[in-house]
This record gives C-alpha cells, sequence and structure tokens, in this order.
C-alpha cells in the first residue's frame, strides 16, 4: 500500500542543521508544543477579562449568553470533535503506510473546520441582526424584555458580546489557518513528501489543530452554558 | 584561493557569498544576527533622537520648544521604540543570534528559516512604526493606558499597537528557537552544568519571551479592536475596568524589563571571569538565579499599579512579591564581585562596561526596592525618581552590557580588533554622561518633579540642565563605536581566532567563523570558564 | 514525536464517542437547576475532554519526553498565574480602606 517516497542524497527531510532524523523530530516536536504553550498565554488573555466581567456582571453575562444559540454551539462541538478524529486517523493512516486514505482523512478534517467556520458565521450573522454587536448600533432591549426576572443593565451585556466576537473571532482565526496548515499537509501528502518514513509535518500540524478544537472546549461552556436553567 | 599581502583568503561566514539577495535570504544565524544589528542601531539613533528633543525641551521651565501634545508624542515615542525596536531585540537578537549555535556546538539555531521569519517580522513592525512615527505619532505613552489610549486620544494609535504586536511575534519566535536550540543541539559531553552562564540568561529569557509576550499580544489587539470596531472591554461608560488594562499589559511589560537585563548579566558572566582568569564564582547559584528572576519577575508586576486603585491587599501582596525578585540579582551581583576578587584584573574595554555594569545596575535595583515599598512608591510613583531607577537599569545596566558584549565579541564577528583605546575613552564618556544625565533624576524625583511633564516650576531647572547636559556626553560615547566599529571592519587589525584568551566554544572557532561553524562537531569534556588550563595572552589586544 | 507507536483505530473512535458523549451530557446538565455547581461541573467536564484530547489524540499518554509535559504542565500553570494573582486584586477591593474610616 506504501507509495514509493521521494528519493533525496541523504536521509529524506533531514535539515542540514541537526545531527540525525530523531535530533530535528525532538526538536520540531519541542517547537510545537512550545508554540502551543504561547498560544495558551495569548488565549488566557482574554480568559482573565472573561473572569473578572463575570464575576462582576453575572446576571448581565448569564442573560446575554441566553441569547446565543445552545444547539449551534453544541453541534459546533461536535464538529470540531469529529474533526480531531480525522486528524488522529490521517496520522495512523500514513504510519501505516496508507497515503489515500491519510489524504481523505485530511480533507475530511478540512470540511470539518469549514463547516465549523460556515456555523459560526450564521451565529454571527444573527447576532448582527438583533443588533447585538458592540457599539453604536447595540440594542438589548429585547433581551431584557424576555428576561425580566434577572434584571439586568444593557451596557454590561455590551461587555459579553464584546468578549463573544473577540474570543470566537480569534478561534476562528486560528481555525482558518488550521484549515490552511491541513491543506498544505494535503496537497503534499498527495505528492508523496510525506510517507511512512518520514511525515513528522503531519504529526506536528495535527498537534496545532487539537489545541485549537482544546480552545474551544473551553469556550464553549464558558460562552453558552453560563446559566440556561428554566425560569420561573 | 586569492592571497592577500597579510593572509590566506579563508572562507568564513562574511565573504562566502556576496549581493544583496544573500543576505536578504540568509538562514546562516550569524548573518540574521547582523541584519539585527543593522535594524536596531538605526531604531537606537531614532529613539535616541527623540531622547534629545525631550531633553532640550526640559532645558527650561517653560514648555518653549514643542506644544504640549507634542511633547506628549515624544515621550511616548521614544519609549516605544527604545524598549520593542532596540533594547528587547538587543542582545538575544544580535549577540544571542550570533553565538548561542557556536556556544552549544551546534551548526546553526534548530530552525533557521524562523529565525530570518523573526528579523522580517520585525522589519514589518518597525516599518509601521515608521509609518506611525511620519504621520504624526502617537501620544499616549508607550503603556497605552486606556481609556485615553482607546476612546480619548486623536492619534496613530492603531497603527503603533499593531506595530509592537508584530514586534511581539518576532520576539515570541526568537525565544522559541534559543529554548530548542538550547535543549535539543547541545553537543556531545555539553551537560547543562558545563553551559556557558550566557546560555543560561538567554534560556531564562526566552522563557520570558514565551509565557510573557502573548499576554502583551493580545492586550494590544483588544485595544485596536477597541478603536476599530467599538468593542466595549476597557470603557468605563459601558462597565469596563481601566485597570483590567493595566494588569493585562504589566503582566507582560514587568518581565519585559528582565527580557531586557538578564541577557546583558549573561554578557557581564562571560567577560568578568575572562578579565579575573577565573571561574565564576558560584557557578550553580548564578545559573539558577537567571531561571529565578524569570520565574519571580512573573509576580510582582502590580507594584506598577500602586497608586492606580487596585486594593491595599492585593498591593502588599505584590510589595512582598516584588522584594523577593531582588535575591536573584543581588546574588549575582556578589558573585560577580566574588569572582573578581584575588583575580588577575586586566581593565581591557569589556571590562570597563562589565564594571561600570555592575555599580550602575546595583543602584538600579536598590533604588527598585525603594519603589517596592509602599509607602515610599505613594510619593515618588510617577516623578523622575522612577525615570532614573529604570534607565539605570536599562541603560546603565542593559545598554552597557550590551555594549561590552559587541566589544568582546567584535573580533569574533568581524575578525578585526576595534581600536582599544577609543574603546576605552568612549566606555568612560559613556559612564560620564550617564551619571550626569540620571543621577540628577533621581533628585529631582525626590523632590517632587513628575514624569512626563512637558514645563515644571523653575527650582527644578538646574538639576535638568546638568541632565540635558549629560545627554550630549552620554550621545558622544554612543556615536564613537558606531564609527571605530566601522571603521575597524577595514583597517582594524586582523584578530585571531581567540584574542582574549576566553574560554568557551565560540572562541575554538576561526575569527571570523565559517558558515556552518565548525568543521566537526565538538565533543565537550571540560567544565566551563576553565581558566586554570587556558593561557592568558601575552599581549593585550589592542587593534 | 519520538515514539513510532501506532495506537488501534479501537481507542481513538472510543475517545471520540466519550468526547461526544460529555458533550451531550454538559448542554444537558446545562438545563438542570444546580445552582453554582452548574459552572463547576461545566468546567469539569471540559477539562476532562481537554485530557482526554492531550493524552490521547496528541499523544501525551505515550510520549516517553517529558519535556512535554513539563511545557504543558508550566502553560497551564503560568495561565492560572495571571488569573489568579489578578482576582487577588479584584476579590478583594473595598476590603481596607487605607486612613479614611
Amino acid at each position: 500500500m506504501a507509495d514509493t517516497p521521494l528519493m533525496t542524497e541523504h536521509e529524506e527531510g533531514l535539515q542540514h542543521q541537526f545531527a540525525d532524523m530523531q535530533q530535528q523530530l525532538n526538536a520540531t516536536s519541542l517547537g510545537m508544543w512550545l508554540f502551543l504553550a504561547t498560544e495558551i498565554m495569548f488565549f488566557g488573555g482574554m480568559f482573565l477579562a472573561y473572569l473578572v466581567y463575570r464575576y462582576w456582571y453575572y446576571p448581565e453575562f448569564a442573560a446575554a449568553s441566553r441569547s446565543i444559540d445552545i444547539y449551534l454551539g453544541t453541534i459546533n462541538t461536535a464538529v470540531l470533535i469529529c474533526s480531531s478524529l480525522t486528524v488522529v486517523l490521517s496520522i495512523q493512516a500514513i504510519k501505516l503506510g496508507k497515503r489515500k486514505l491519510c489524504v481523505m482523512m485530511l480533507l475530511v478534517t478540512i470540511l470539518f473546520g469549514l463547516a465549523f467556520l460556515g456555523i459560526k458565521g450564521k451565529e454571527w450573522y444573527d447576532k448582527f441582526e438583533e443588533h447585538h454587536v458592540p457599539g453604536t448600533s447595540f440594542n438589548a432591549k429585547d433581551i431584557i424584555e424576555k428576561y425580566p426576572q434577572l434584571h439586568v443593565e444593557p451596557a454590561p451585556m455590551q461587555i459579553f458580546f464584546s468578549l463573544y466576537f473577540a474570543m470566537t473571532g480569534l478561534h476562528a482565526l486560528h481555525m482558518v489557518i488550521g484549515v490552511g496548515i491541513m491543506s498544505y499537509l494535503a496537497f503534499y501528502t498527495w505528492r508523496g513528501h510525506y510517507t511512512q518514513q518520514y511525515h513528522n509535518p503531519v504529526e506536528i500540524g495535527g498537534l496545532y489543530w487539537h489545541f485549537v478544537d482544546i480552545v474551544w472546549i473551553y469556550l464553549f461552556p464558558l460562552l453558552y452554558l453560563i446559566d440556561r436553567k428554566p425560569l420561573r | 584561493m586569492a592571497t592577500t599581502a597579510v593572509t590566506a583568503e579563508r572562507e568564513h561566514y562574511l565573504n562566502t557569498d556576496y549581493g544583496i539577495r544573500s543576505w536578504l535570504l540568509t538562514t546562516d544565524h550569524k548573518r540574521i544576527a547582523l541584519l539585527y544589528l543593522a535594524l536596531i542601531t538605526v531604531f537606537f539613533f531614532i529613539g535616541g533622537f527623540f531622547a534629545l528633543l525631550i531633553r532640550l525641551e526640559l532645558l527650561t521651565p517653560a514648555g518653549d520648544l514643542v506644544q504640549a501634545d507634542t511633547y506628549n508624542k515624544l515621550f511616548s515615542m521614544h519609549g516605544q521604540v527604545m524598549i520593542f525596536f532596540f533594547l528587547i531585540p538587543s542582545i538575544p537578537a544580535v549577540l544571542g543570534n550570533f553565538l548561542v549555535p557556536m556556544m552549544v556546538g551546534a551548526k546553526d539555531l534548530a530552525f533557521p528559516r524562523i529565525n530570518l521569519l523573526s528579523w522580517y517580522l520585525l522589519v514589518l513592525a518597525a516599518g509601521m512604526m515608521l509609518y506611525c512615527i511620519i504621520t504624526g505619532g502617537v501620544d499616549t505613552g508607550w503603556t497605552f493606558y486606556t481609556p485615553f489610549s482607546t476612546a480619548f486620544s486623536n492619534t496613530h494609535v492603531i497603527e503603533a499597537g499593531l506595530a509592537i504586536f508584530i514586534a511581539g511575534f518576532s520576539s515570541i519566535l526568537t525565544g522559541l528557537n534559543f529554548v530548542v536550540t538550547i535543549h535539543r543541539m547541545r553537543a556531545p559531553g555539553l551537560t547543562w552544568s558545563r553551559l556557558p552562564l550566557f546560555i543560561w540568561s538567554i534560556y531564562a529569557t526566552s522563557i520570558i519571551q514565551l509565557l510573557g509576550t502573548p499576554v502583551l499580544a493580545i492586550t494590544l489587539l483588544l485595544v485596536v479592536f477597541e478603536r476599530a470596531f467599538g468593542l466595549g472591554i476597557f470603557d468605563p461608560t459601558r462597565g469596563g475596568d481601566p485597570l483590567l488594562f493595566q494588569h493585562l499589559f504589566w503582566f507582560y511589560s514587568h518581565p519585559a524589563v528582565y527580557i531586557m537585563i538578564l541577557p546583558s548579566m549573561g554578557v557581564i558572566s562571560e567577560i568578568i571571569p575572562c578579565f579575573s582568569r577565573k571561574r565564576v564564582f558560584g557557578y550553580g547559584a548564578v545559573a539558577l538565579s537567571s531561571i529565578a528572576i524569570a520565574v519571580f519577575g512573573f509576580l510582582v508586576w502590580a507594584h506598577h499599579m500602586f497608586v492606580a486603585g487596585i486594593s491595599l491587599y492585593s498591593a502588599m501582596i505584590f510589595s512582598m512579591l516584588s522584594y523577593s525578585v531582588a535575591v536573584p540579582s543581588a546574588i549575582k551581583v556578589f558573585n560577580w564581585t566574588a569572582t573578581m576578587y584575588k583575580g588577575s584584573l586586566r581593565f581591557s574595554t569589556p571590562m570597563l562596561y562589565a564594571m561600570g555594569f555592575i555599580g550602575l545596575f546595583t543602584m538600579g535595583g536598590l533604588t527598585g526596592l525603594f519603589l517596592a515599598a509602599l509607602g515610599i512608591d505613594v510619593h515618588v510613583t510617577d516623578t523622575y525618581f522612577v525615570v532614573a531607577h529604570f534607565h539605570y537599569i536599562m541603560v546603565g545596566g542593559a545598554v552597557m552590557g550590551y555594549l561590552g558584549g559587541l566589544h568582546f565579541w567584535w573580533p569574533k564577528i568581524s575578525g578585526r580588533l576595534y581600536p582599544e583605546w577609543l574603546g576605552k575613552f568612549a566606555a568612560l564618556t559613556v559612564f560620564l554622561g550617564f551619571n550626569l544625565t540620571f543621577f540628577p533624576q533621581f533628585i529631582l524625583g525626590y523632590l517632587g518633579m513628575p514624569r512626563r511633564y512637558w514645563q515644571y516650576p523653575p527650582e527644578f531647572q538646574v538639576l535638568n540642565v546638568l541632565s540635558t547636559a549629560g545627554s550630549t556626553i552620554l550621545a558622544v560615547g554612543y556615536v564613537l563605536p558606531m564609527i571605530y566599529f566601522l571603521w575597524s571592519m577595514r583597517y582594524g587589525k586582523v584578530a585571531d581566532p581567540n584574542p582574549w584568551g576566553a574560554a568557551g566554544l565560540e572562541w575554538k572557532t576561526p575569527s571570523p567563523p565559517p558558515t556552518f561553524n565548525f568543521d566537526e562537531a565538538p565533543e565537550v569534556t571540560w567544565e566551563a570558564y576553565n581558566y586554570d588550563e587556558i593561557p592568558a595572552p601575552e599581549e593585550v589586544p589592542v587593534g | 514525536m519520538s515514539s513510532e507507536h501506532v495506537i488501534s483505530s479501537k481507542i481513538y473512535w472510543g475517545i471520540w464517542a466519550a468526547l461526544i458523549c460529555l458533550t451531550v451530557i454538559t448542554a444537558s446538565v446545562a438545563f438542570i437547576d444546580l445552582g453554582p455547581l452548574n459552572t463547576v461541573v461545566a468546567l469539569v467536564i471540559a477539562t476532562l475532554k481537554a485530557l482526554l484530547v492531550v493524552l490521547f489524540f496528541m499523544h501525551v499518554k505515550y510520549t516517553s519526553e517529558k519535556l512535554t509535559k513539563t511545557v504543558i504542565i508550566a502553560a497551564m500553570f503560568w495561565l492560572v498565574l495571571l488569573l489568579l494573582l489578578s482576582l487577588a486584586d479584584y476579590s478583594t477591593r473595598g476590603m481596607i480602606h487605607a486612613g479614611m474610616p
């Protein structure tokens, strides 16, 4: 099942600054994990903002959270989980020398990623329609009227939505980059650059994708599930 | 092979390829280091130009050179340019890039192309910053405090914020490269405890760059979003907290000052043992202190916010933590001094800078402790006392370490010796000019002159005049090395592989080194700073 | 990754099923009134899901590299540092009034 790998003069894929392939694999893996650590701190700043304002304005956060679509959010969470599965299946495939299966799994991953972005786009569109976008045209009267029991002020709800757009927006940007990375990997695997013998970049790209999934795993409850209990 | 009258033309990293493409598309860490050197030198003089204008304005009590709004822009851009486009890159991107692979016995960094990308990111950021400066600048202070920066300033906050955002990624990628290289590419036999202390410092610096800079990135991005898209996270009229910005900003910007000083400390740890012909006293303590400074440095940020409105409980916590961070710095100062004790001292230019560093850094560090005391800080915060404190560390400390390092490794970098007597003269000029510029500012702050003010009461004029006079002397001291380093590249004496008789793998290569540093991977069987085994050079290199 | 370990698909599909189940659970539990426990449950489930992804999909369970685990723990620790020390300010504001009655 394995296709003939590209032949080069020295070991395939070995870069000149490394003593041997094992050193290269160790280095690139560490490099990606360190990069993910920086991403944790990058998103972390927004998590602090979220924490502070949820602590200050719990009723407004609860009310505003109810206005975003929990069903679309849950479906999107499932979509990303499926995409992480297809990523690991693609890596398993190339490790077993199954190049075509690997490419297929990467393409399905991309499809899931695009589906996620499409659903997110719909959610954003709904927010635009409902005037829940922060700024001069912001109007949360509909939320106040819908939940009179929660006694909320309009101004802090803008903060929720500011964070909503900032956090999901940056997450979506990372998804777009992820789709780009997966496309690159799919193309070069299809061309035979990545093989059973050398497929380290596919694993490294997979790590990035899983990280973006994990960010969403936290965003989902923090944004969508603040307070959904039935109101009296 | 072409032969000159003096030496045979050996191939090395400078002459291996000519032409602008071979420089702009290089992946050789040594060439990239020089690309950085050129870039940050330009910005050093831009930042210095702003400083000169500030000092000129402050010659007289009245605001008569520039308008108040312009003065705000001057100190803001002086800070942003000096911090993000000079100090933060300086030693890591120039000396670190050049030396780290050689010091660990590798052919290059772990990710050479990412290294080049780091430089291009800084170029892009620098271009944006220049655009911002030329089209009118920014007046928020380098600190971008909200809601002024988000809602009220009429200047180019978005451009400046994005420029620094991009510069931040340059910094992150450099740190990433160093950490991976140091962990994964050390030569056989080079255990952690045999590494030069410069490597320990760069490693600690890189940790800070990796974990702190992303928080600055998101913070500036949120400021840009607020200005550009009307998000309301820092807007008090919509329930936002301006202090949230300050927490996020200082979470990076305090550790950032350790990004600026740790590499300098690493340079000092290389210079002192060489010019004392002795091992470093307490190698382990100095190495661990670097890590301790990096870690503790993340625990103290709110000492910049003591009077901003944080709770008194948290102010007390941060005050106590700020005292703790002084301990590892003090350990280093004691150990450097103990290294010099009973050493065979030689006062070449690098050693002059190193000794200046120890004195000035100690003063800067001690005054930091004064500021960490809540009771004192209430009186001197936002005065010239703070300005003097951080300039003692960043200029008297970091810049002197940078210059000392440039002189120390110049023979390796260029293959030439700089003129030693001019080097000594410039070092002394810098030292004198620096003290005359900044010592009066301690007194000014203590007497109550606020910082960032464009005019002041007449009783402060004498001290301000002294400070301005000092700044002109300091400027001379900075211009001189630029001139003689350039001169030496053509007319300087050709350097030996190891003119100082220094320890370290980089000195085992020719000066300048070949592109891939070592013909064979070295194997290390000796401890660091084995000066008992290395003979001192017979004559002092004089260029 | 230094391990050439190939894990069986069964494990991957099993983890996938667990993740989907946990997602359904967390969304459903949100509709039940548990008071302050709602938040705790949601975050515990999210952390469980994240752990499954990190350990199995990102292969951290199967790697012999201590440094990988150190990097992950360090990043989490630094994030917690940012959150906790900032909250030290926010949660104690207004508690002591210096000098004022």
